[in-house]
């Protein structure tokens, strides 16, 4: 749920998905559910030259089970805040 | 919550576990990400020729073997011409 929480406070936010294979996707992230299925819009593709096959995209749907990285900026993120919740989580999961 | 039900009843293309791309109408899918499309073609790319496409019909695709759907741009797609294109096929999924 943590990771979840995490992606939802990126919302709006501009984001880098690659794919497991292969395949990196930046665009803005419009929406995540509990599976950490993303929706990202204005979509392009990292590299267009390799990866013609998105030309005519602008919105898209990645299944979770697909996603080997998310990148995003260090500034859209509070590490120290995301410490915190998983200190908490992890005491929670030890009770 | 990260969602299809947009896509429905648009033109979508979606890239399969094993690299395909199936271009078709988005009829119906469900949480698992099960899709029914209609009309479906598929985009075969390759190196040597232009992209060929490979007519369908009426799919059910299990939702499994799902990476990505994405919503096309269908003015978009029309100004492209596919037979000039020419690119490696997408990777498969490799966990």
């Amino acid at each position: 749920m943590l990771i979840f929480s995490f992606f939802k406070t990126l919302t709006d936010q501009v984001i880098t998905v690659e794919l497991k294979n292969d395949l990196s996707i930046t665009g803005t992230l419009k929406s995540v559910d509990q599976f950490l299925n993303i929706r990202l819009d204005g979509i392009s593709v990292e590299d267009p030259e390799r990866h013609p096959h998105m030309l005519a995209v602008k919105n898209c749907f990645i299944r979770g089970s697909v996603v080997r990285y998310v990148r995003m900026a260090s500034r859209s993120v509070d590490t120290t805040l995301l410490e915190d919740a998983t200190r908490r989580e992890a005491k929670e999961a030890k009770k | 919550m990260a969602s299809i039900e947009s896509y429905v009843d648009h033109l979508v293309q979606v890239i399969l576990y094993d690299g395909r791309i199936i271009v078709g109408k988005l009829k119906g899918f469900d949480p698992r990400t099960n899709l029914i499309m209609a009309d479906c073609v598929e985009r075969e790319y390759s190196t040597e020729a232009g992209v060929e496409m490979i007519p369908l019909g009426l799919y059910m695709i299990k939702g499994d073997n799902v990476a990505l759907v994405a919503e096309l741009d269908e003015e978009k797609d029309s100004t492209i011409d596919y037979s000039e294109i020419k690119a490696e096929p997408l990777g498969e999924i490799h966990h």
